[in-house]
């Protein structure tokens, strides 16, 4: 029933526990503890809601950075990561196998934001040996929904 | 001037869905749980095999009963799936969806005067393709109490010595209802008995929601009397590539494939390459939107229970019947009344039969945001009943 919760609220975080129940086939009362149990132990982690932030005028610039981190003695990777996803403009920190050790997913209002993080904060930063800055330049998908060509409904009203 | 017409075309009665899809085509801002159709696209994986077969130029006919790669590959589903052994040379044909099998099936089948016994409520083509065909359709009135199931009382009581062939459909559309292996085991040996043929229409063979399909060519001496259709449009989302199939005993599939040969040539190449990637690689799809039907399905009859319709339990396709026989008025009154009200279409259970008067088909083809809006608009509109 977790899994099924978790699937069902992993597209659609608005059902209610109600309509999840109904979906589900089970009571709005279990719907809710279960969602209860999983907040507490950190398998349901937030709520964010998926903008397409290129359709509003405010307009947000996406960078990937690849970083190299000489990794510390009885710490690993963990410490630099956490130094770097402390930050409050820094979407995502993943560790990576391959050509470099860290993915930094950061999010600013300018280019001229994210190159003034990258060189005064990240690029100083103890441990770190390099960084290479990728821009996002358009998003065609974000957790498996398209972001662009918002489908409309082509049947028939009435078929057989 | 002559008559252009033949009198077997203009005896035949114009689709009951027809009539209402002119109302509800008038009509603005309709929300419909109309539609005998995925809501789902074709899998991409699917769709881009069917791209890159016309990439490489492959736009020529396929052999008459369709590639062989194909067939080979529905011979093996059918294995998989149902345990059922055919062979793919000779008892496989590839047609223009479900639709087009049925009709080949009864040419082949019925002669004049042979009775064809059609249980209904039920998908709409199967009266006017027996009538084409020359044959009397006889109709078996399925009930609620049975939960539409086909009962032996229904079908010993329906059966005369003119009687050649039983078509059945479950899962059924527009009912839900399903029989399983136990439901079947009560009529085979009347089948057998009395030497009847059987036409099984298993489009919805994928949409069963907790118990696993059943069919009846797979009971001991069933097979040789067997004409099983099935196709990909409901299982993978592919009703508009128009591709279907079917199998059964060598001589009536020859019989078929030579009335498609002349009237058809061969179903769609484009589709025939990418249904066999479905085949190959779509179980998981069909995976993930049986699981989407049965949360949707749950929530709408919850929903209508809720509010007060009576609903049985609809165990396949996706659809949900619902009674509204307590309101006191005719399912396309219902129907008309609710699309004026509140703008929602629906179908009277009628169009699929004098015995689906009482009932109403809802689709459940439908985002459940979609459900949603739906519902409050039918719960404010039954209120005012």
């Amino acid at each position: 029933m977790r899994k099924k919760i978790l699937t069902a609220i992993d597209r659609n975080s608005k059902l209610t526990t109600e309509e999840l129940a109904l979906m589900l086939g089970t009571t709005k009362e279990e719907v809710a503890s279960l969602i209860d149990e999983m907040e507490k132990e950190g398998i349901i982690c937030g709520y964010p809601t998926l903008i397409n932030w290129d359709n509003i005028e405010n307009e947000k610039v996406t960078a990937l950075i690849e970083v190299k981190v000489t990794p510390q003695r009885g710490e690993g990777f963990d410490k630099v990561a956490e130094r770097i996803y402390k930050f409050e403009e820094v979407e995502s920190v993943y560790l990576m196998s391959g050509g470099y050790d860290l993915t930094v997913m950061i999010e600013g209002k300018s280019m001229k934001e994210i190159a003034h993080f990258v060189s005064s904060k990240l690029a100083p930063m103890d441990r770190i040996e390099s960084t290479v800055t990728h821009f996002v330049l358009k998003k065609y998908k974000e957790h498996g929904i398209p972001l662009v060509d918002k489908k409309k409904d082509e049947r028939m009203l009435i078929t057989p | 001037m002559r008559n252009p017409l033949s009198k077997v075309v203009t005896e035949i009665e114009p689709s009951g869905i027809r009539k209402f899809f002119d109302i509800a085509a008038e009509m603005e801002d309709v929300i419909s749980l109309g539609v005998g159709e995925p809501d789902f696209d074709t899998p991409w994986h699917i769709r881009e095999e069917g791209i890159y077969s016309l990439e490489k130029g492959k736009t020529f006919y396929t052999s008459n009963s369709g590639l062989s790669e194909l067939k080979e590959e529905i011979s093996k589903y059918l294995k998989r799936r149902n345990n059922l052994d055919y062979d793919y040379k000779s008892e496989v044909l590839v047609t223009v969806g479900g639709s087009e099998a049925i009709d080949l099936a009864l040419r082949a089948m019925v002669d004049p005067g042979d009775e064809v016994l059609v249980p209904q409520p039920s998908y709409v083509s199967y009266v006017p393709c027996v009538q084409l065909a020359g044959g009397k359709p006889v109709i078996i009135e399925l009930e609620e109490k049975d939960q539409f199931k086909l009962t032996r009382e229904k079908l010993e009581a329906a059966i005369t010595e003119k009687t050649k062939i039983l078509i059945l459909a479950f899962p059924n559309n527009p009912t839900g209802a399903i029989m399983d292996h136990e439901d079947l085991a009560k009529i085979v040996d009347l089948i057998i008995d009395n030497d009847l043929y059987v036409i099984t229409d298993e489009i919805y063979s994928e949409l069963t929601f907790g118990k696993q399909h059943a069919t009846i060519a797979s009971f001991p001496g069933m097979k040789e009397r067997t004409i099983l259709i099935n196709g990909f449009s409901k299982a993978y989302a592919m009703t508009g590539w128009r591709l279907g199939y079917t199998v059964g005993p060598k001589n009536i599939i020859s019989q078929m494939t030579k009335i498609h040969q002349f009237a058809i040539m061969c179903a769609p190449t484009t589709s025939q390459y990418a249904a066999v990637e479905a085949l190959r690689n779509g179980d998981d799809d069909v995976e993930f939107m049986r699981n989407s039907y049965d949360q949707r399905r749950k929530y709408i009859v919850n929903r209508l229970r809720n509010m007060g319709l009576e609903c049985f339990e609809p165990e396949g396709a996706f659809y949900v019947f619902p009674s509204i026989k307590k309101f006191g008025i005719s399912s396309e009154e219902f129907a008309t009344e609710l699309i004026k009200a509140e703008r929602v279409a629906v179908v009277p259970g009628t169009a699929f039969g004098r015995s689906g008067e009482g009932f109403l088909r809802i689709s459940y083809a439908y985002s459940i945001d979609n459900l949603k809006i739906a519902l409050e608009r039918i719960e404010r509109f039954i209120k005012t009943l």
